[in-house]
């Protein structure tokens, strides 16, 4: 408040506010995890409440320890004082999920092969397991990996301190509750069976507020920016932060039984919640996974590689071209099925479409290293960035491809497309996410570089070996599958029964473990040389002087 | 029922297509104006340039 007294430190309305509404949250959870009909659904009530009684004491312990005057948004030097506590926190939590994210996938893929490893107990069956690991890698991984680096590049090309003094923690810490809240409600079966959407309407509604402050910070950072223009990786950020609030909302359009039970019932029934998932799902793959690590790649490449965007108009063009389209491309996920045929080959359609505007981005991406591609010999961390958008130049041509009816009806239902979601998710999004980590952490921590390249090579290369045996045993399985489920005798009985092809898949069941445990062991590597970096690696440069408490976070 | 899908995908062929045609030429002459040139030059260089 301007007019305060240097002397006399008042809480701001957002302190006031949310310990109050943080307060009241607590004891509304009490009561819940009193009257909860399922203890998982009171274990999440339980969780809530500690986590919003937590922000009450954070709270307070912060504005004991802060300034009495605002955080300044100039350092003295005249440059932003950039806020980055949020950011770090966001930083170690995408390595710690992904490490547990791989860690499950590498469970599921053995328990597949030897279905002994499901124990025979229901926390630990595939059924559970399976949506633990997408929505780890996915949401917990990928998500605080677009955090981190949504919040860095807007700050950054805008010139301004992120907007917001609570809203950021809260967008961080209150992320990472959801997918504690998912992750847990998963293996204790409280899940609403929609893919990728499995959480019950409770942690839905408080990923929408999450989601909403996460949006208002973006953008109030962007309304005070320093810098005219606003930089292309933002607009990819914009374009996943703003559609993925409509497909949450459009996708979680659930009634809860009651307050005191985890169900819920969608409101769409039959085909159309069936449309509806897919537009969600294929355009989490469109906004989340690509709109999302474009903004990534916009900026990280240029930066590393030290050359411009190599085409900037190629990158406003494919932006439009890339958001119109995907929209529309979900009906290919129910190609023959009780969807009208018509709203099957628009999906088609526009899912062939779209390659065009992809690799629109992987041509910038690749080009942006003219006059720097000696760099791919002695940068690992370039090197894996650059392999990154080449894997979605492929699996965005592989994508219109299998989305072809005549195809489809080969790939659809078999592990081609797990091979096809793993070239993506492995090759593009965890390789441009490993690319931008490496390079965030010395800026971040202020370290002078990384505390070993040698690491980052072996890294590279041992997880490269992981993804292509992924990715070639997936196709090869897939491919058999597919043949196999479609082959009939002379007498038109067909040829093998199910448990035929489940055993021809074997093999490759454990030629797939086997990459994703070396994809695993690769980003051990990783978090120990992130670690040391943090640890033992000399400062870039003399410690900024520390204005204020203040900028101090608050943990 | 027919009807009502006639209609909407006689609109979506014949309005929708124009639509997005037009959409897609605004976005084409926006971005390869001659008089922005420069302004686009500069921002693609942008995060090379910050402090």
């Amino acid at each position: 408040m301007a007019h305060s007294l240097s002397s006399g430190k008042q809480p701001t309305w957002g302190e006031t506010g949310l310990g109050i509404v943080a307060g009241l949250l607590a004891l509304l959870c009490f009561v819940i995890a009193g009257k909860a009909q399922d203890p998982g659904y009171g274990f999440h009530a339980v969780v809530f409440m500690l986590a919003a009684a937590g922000s009450v004491y954070a709270i307070g312990k912060r504005y004991g320890a802060r300034a009495a005057e605002p955080v300044p948004q100039v350092l003295p030097d005249g440059r932003p004082n950039y806020n980055l506590g949020p950011i770090k926190f966001a930083t170690v939590a995408s390595m710690f999920w992904g490490i547990a994210g791989f860690l499950i996938g590498v469970l599921i893929a053995f328990q597949l092969a030897f279905p002994i490893l499901n124990f025979d107990l229901p926390w630990t069956s595939f059924g559970r397991l399976r949506p633990l690991h997408t929505s780890a890698v996915i949401f917990a991984f990928g998500g605080n990996v677009l955090l981190a680096t949504s919040l860095y590049v807007v700050q950054r090309t805008s010139r301004a301190r992120l907007a917001g003094d609570l809203s950021p923690w809260f967008v961080v810490l209150g992320y990472n509750l959801f997918i504690v809240v998912a992750g847990t409600g998963y293996l204790l079966g409280i899940s609403q069976g929609k893919e990728y959407a499995e959480p019950e309407w409770y942690a839905d509604l408080f990923l929408t507020i999450v989601w909403v402050t996460y949006f208002l910070v973006f953008m109030a950072t962007l309304a005070k920016r320093r810098e005219p223009h606003i930089y292309v990786a933002n607009w990819f950020f914009l374009a996943f932060i703003a559609t993925i609030a409509v497909l949450h909302l459009g996708n979680n359009a659930a009634l809860p039984v009651s307050l005191w039970s985890p169900k819920s019932y969608i409101v769409w029934s039959g085909v159309q919640d069936a449309m509806v998932q897919w537009w969600y799902g294929h355009n989490a793959v469109g906004f989340f996974l690509t709109a999302g690590f474009l903004g990534i790649m916009y900026y990280f490449i240029p930066k590393r590689a030290e050359r411009p965007v190599y085409s900037y108009r190629l990158s406003i063009i494919h932006f439009w071209a890339l958001i119109f389209l995907y929209i529309w491309a979900g009906p290919h996920h129910l190609h023959y099925t009780a969807l009208p045929d018509w709203a099957q080959t628009l999906g088609m359609t526009f899912s062939i479409m779209l390659w065009m505007p992809s690799w629109g981005g992987m041509i910038n991406g690749l080009m942006t290293l003219s006059g720097a591609w000696d760099k791919l010999r002695t940068d690992p961390v370039l090197r894996m960035m650059v392999v990154s958008v080449a894997f979605y130049g492929m699996s965005t041509f592989e994508g219109p491809l299998m989305s072809v009816k005549a195809v489809n009806s080969l790939s659809h239902y078999t592990d081609w497309t797990i091979g096809h979601v793993h070239s993506g998710a492995l090759g593009w999004v965890a390789y441009i996410s490993f690319g931008a980590i490496y390079c965030l952490v010395p800026w971040l921590w202020n370290r002078k570089q990384l505390y070993s390249l040698k690491l980052v090579e072996w890294h590279f290369w041992i997880s490269t070996l992981g993804i292509v045996l992924y990715i070639t045993s997936m196709w090869v399985a897939g491919i058999l599958q597919g043949l196999m489920w479609r082959a009939y005798t002379s007498l038109g009985f067909l040829e093998y029964s199910f448990v035929e092809t489940v055993e021809a898949m074997h093999p490759f069941y454990i030629i797939r473990a086997l990459g994703g445990v070396l994809f695993l062991a690769g980003a051990l590597l990783m978090a120990f040389n992130l670690w040391r970096t943090v640890t033992s690696v000399e400062p870039a440069e003399a410690e900024r002087p520390v204005v204020g408490s203040a900028v101090i976070p608050a943990e | 029922m027919s009807d009502t899908y006639m209609m909407l995908a006689h609109f979506a062929q014949t309005w929708g297509l124009a639509y997005f045609v037009g959409v897609f030429l605004v976005v084409l002459a926006y971005a390869l104006s001659p008089s922005r040139k420069g302004r686009f030059d500069a921002a693609a260089r942008l995060p090379l340039s910050e402090d």
